[in-house]
């Protein structure tokens, strides 16, 4: 939060260095002296996560790209080169691929629990929007990393992705072939997805360095929804959250080690140890398991220019979320109504993604149907709606009444249990 | 040009806008340069033409060959496959163009508009479904051929006839035909 800053240099050096960069002042008020609500539970740790996720794939990232070759004839072989004769190449390569599924659980997570706590809602917009906008850029990042080592899944799936552009009217075809570099996604294609991405972690970078700012102006959000009002609701971030996200984030690398050193290879794909073919197509093209819903919902709609509308208008979506929903209370914990249809939206996004991995027939057509169409009437239709129709139960009046009211409960449980 | 007069447009005023304007102009066309490297280069546009030997084809056989870094499908059809194809109603067609570039841009989506030949025993077409780019299957004896005996995508599930015409799926438009000739009976030239 913007208030004074309670930064007194110790020693004659960091003053003389105070007066002149007051770098060491930004990071204790915003770090260690930090405001943070004292009721954050474990949900409230993930960003601390996905910043360390970002952190890793760019290291790794950097020490792949000093062996990786990106060349149609070499990229395939580059990265057994890696697997096998780099020192270590196994667990950099391993750390680096299954940390991209791990960064998009932990995001999410993050999401999931910014949609249950309101955490989209006023004054929080701008923040809500820069992490749709990081998670879009997320998106970009992986689709372009998944092509280099240039199997048969790199090849088919940047082949559907990059055909996408190929619905725009009149100049689709000239976009299509710009974006390759030919007419058919090849050697070309994978140099220039090689350099973007490279670039677009620290693209990300300079969003989340955004996404933080954002958040320091405003506050958190917390669990019960209720703006901080005095001092008391509040915690230093360190080391009270600093402690809280460290603990959160080693149980999270131990999920994490568990695939590296055990089940490296289960999120990915088989086919894509098959060195990329232009003359066949996979029997079964899918995207990374993080992808799947928006695939599902790509293949719902019986038209080619609808899907792939649709499809980036269930991302569009999340951008207006701050105004689609009418309700002035933030957390779920109060509105009894929000709280199933929350359920229900995260039930049907899983089903969205089980789908995506499903051949678009039969049944399975008709039930990604059912589920897009339902993926945005919980945006377009219950949102707004329940906003205006639903009763929401009382709210406490501040962070410490609510907190305090909690323990009082668990003392009498406690008493009464001895009795 | 009075510099007082506050309504009239300053010297000061001109050299801003002349100044906007220049850089603006500098600024595209640098930019130019950095967009349009992008494009396919002098080795992509090169690969245009290709020469077939289609002797050891036997009707109902096909092969594959790559153009332009693309699958073209050249099909001997069958007597079956060909009667097949002239009996649908063109009006009934999800695309009711030819799709065919030896032809003018509006010829109708019948099956003499597909084939090479007068006989409509061969078929050559770009093997990249019109949806999302991926190879449909249907060239090799053991694939699934789809609900119209033609070919079938498995991306997503487009179903083209023995004409190659889209019938039913997410594809909106038939498989393209390329330029293509006979330069005498062994050999087709594509592009």
């Amino acid at each position: 939060m913007s208030k004074e800053s309670t930064y007194i240099p110790k020693s004659g050096f960091s003053k003389w260095f105070d007066q002149r960069l007051p770098l060491p002042r930004m990071l204790h008020d915003n770090i260690n002296a930090f405001p943070t609500p004292r009721n954050l539970n474990y949900w409230y740790t993930f960003g601390g996560i996905l910043t360390f996720c970002l952190v890793t794939q760019i290291v790794t990232g950097i020490v792949l790209a000093m062996h990786y070759t990106a060349d149609a004839g070499l990229a395939f072989a580059s990265v057994e080169h890696i697997m096998r004769n780099v020192n270590y190449g196994w667990l950099i390569r391993y750390i680096h691929a299954v940390g991209a599924s791990m960064f998009f659980l932990a995001v999410y997570v993050h999401i999931f629990r910014g949609l249950y706590y309101g955490s989209y809602k006023a004054p929080r917009e701008i923040l809500w929007i820069l992490g749709v906008v990081i998670y879009l850029l997320m998106v970009i990042t992986a689709f372009m990393g998944y092509v280099l080592p240039w199997g048969q899944m790199s090849f088919w799936g940047a082949t559907v992705i990059t055909n996408l552009f190929s619905v725009i009217p009149v100049v689709g075809t000239t976009i299509t072939e710009w974006l390759w570099g030919g007419f058919a996604v090849d050697n070309a294609t994978l140099k220039r997805f090689f350099s973007l991405h490279y670039l677009m972690p620290f693209m990300i970078f300079g969003v989340v360095i955004l996404h933080i700012w954002s958040l320091h102006v405003t506050g958190n959000n917390n669990p019960v929804g209720v703006s901080v009002k005095e001092k008391q609701d509040t915690v230093p971030f360190a080391p009270y959250y600093t402690v809280k996200d460290a603990f959160s984030l080693v149980c999270f690398l131990i999920l994490f080690a568990w695939f590296i050193f055990f089940n490296p290879n289960i999120l990915g794909h088989t086919d894509n140890y098959i060195m990329a073919d232009p003359l066949v197509t996979p029997a079964h093209i899918v995207p990374e398991w993080y992808l799947l819903p928006f695939y599902a919902i790509l293949r719902a709609i019986p038209s080619k220019l609808g899907g792939v509308l649709v499809m980036g208008a269930a991302i569009a979506i999340l951008f207006i979320l701050p105004w689609l929903d009418t309700s002035k209370v933030r957390s779920a914990t109060f509105r009894p109504l929000y709280k199933q249809f929350y359920w229900i939206f995260v039930v049907n996004c899983i089903a969205l993604g089980y789908l995506g991995s499903q051949n678009p027939e039969g049944l399975f057509l008709v039930a990604s149907r059912i589920c897009t169409a339902y993926y945005f009437i919980h945006f377009l239709l219950v949102l707004p709606i329940l906003g205006l129709v639903e009763k929401p139960k009382p709210i406490p009046e501040s962070i410490t009444k609510a907190v305090l009211e909690k323990m009082e409960i668990r003392n009498m449980k406690e008493k009464s249990a001895e009795a | 040009m009075s510099d007082k007069d506050p309504k009239q447009p300053s010297r000061r005023d001109f050299i801003f806008l002349a100044t906007g304007a220049f850089a603006a102009v500098g600024a595209a066309s640098i930019a130019w340069p950095i967009v349009d490297q992008m494009n396919p280069d002098a080795t992509a546009l090169a690969l245009s033409k290709i020469e077939v030997d289609i002797s050891q084809l036997e009707r109902g056989q096909a092969i594959t060959v790559k153009w332009r870094g693309k699958p073209v499908f050249i099909r001997r059809r069958t007597e079956e496959e060909i009667q097949m194809a002239s009996r649908v109603d063109i009006d009934s067609l999800p695309d009711n163009n030819a799709r065919n570039y030896n032809l003018s841009p509006d010829s109708a989506a019948s099956d003499e508009n597909r084939s090479l030949d007068e006989n409509g025993e061969w078929l050559v077409m770009v093997g990249v479904c019109t949806h999302l780019g991926c190879v449909p299957k249907g060239q090799s004896l053991g694939d699934s051929k789809g609900d119209f005996g033609g070919w079938y995508c498995p991306c997503h599930g487009s179903h083209y006839d023995t004409a190659g015409r889209i019938r039913k799926g997410p594809a909106a438009k038939n498989l393209d035909i390329p330029a293509a000739e006979f330069i005498n009976q062994n050999v087709i030239r594509i592009g």
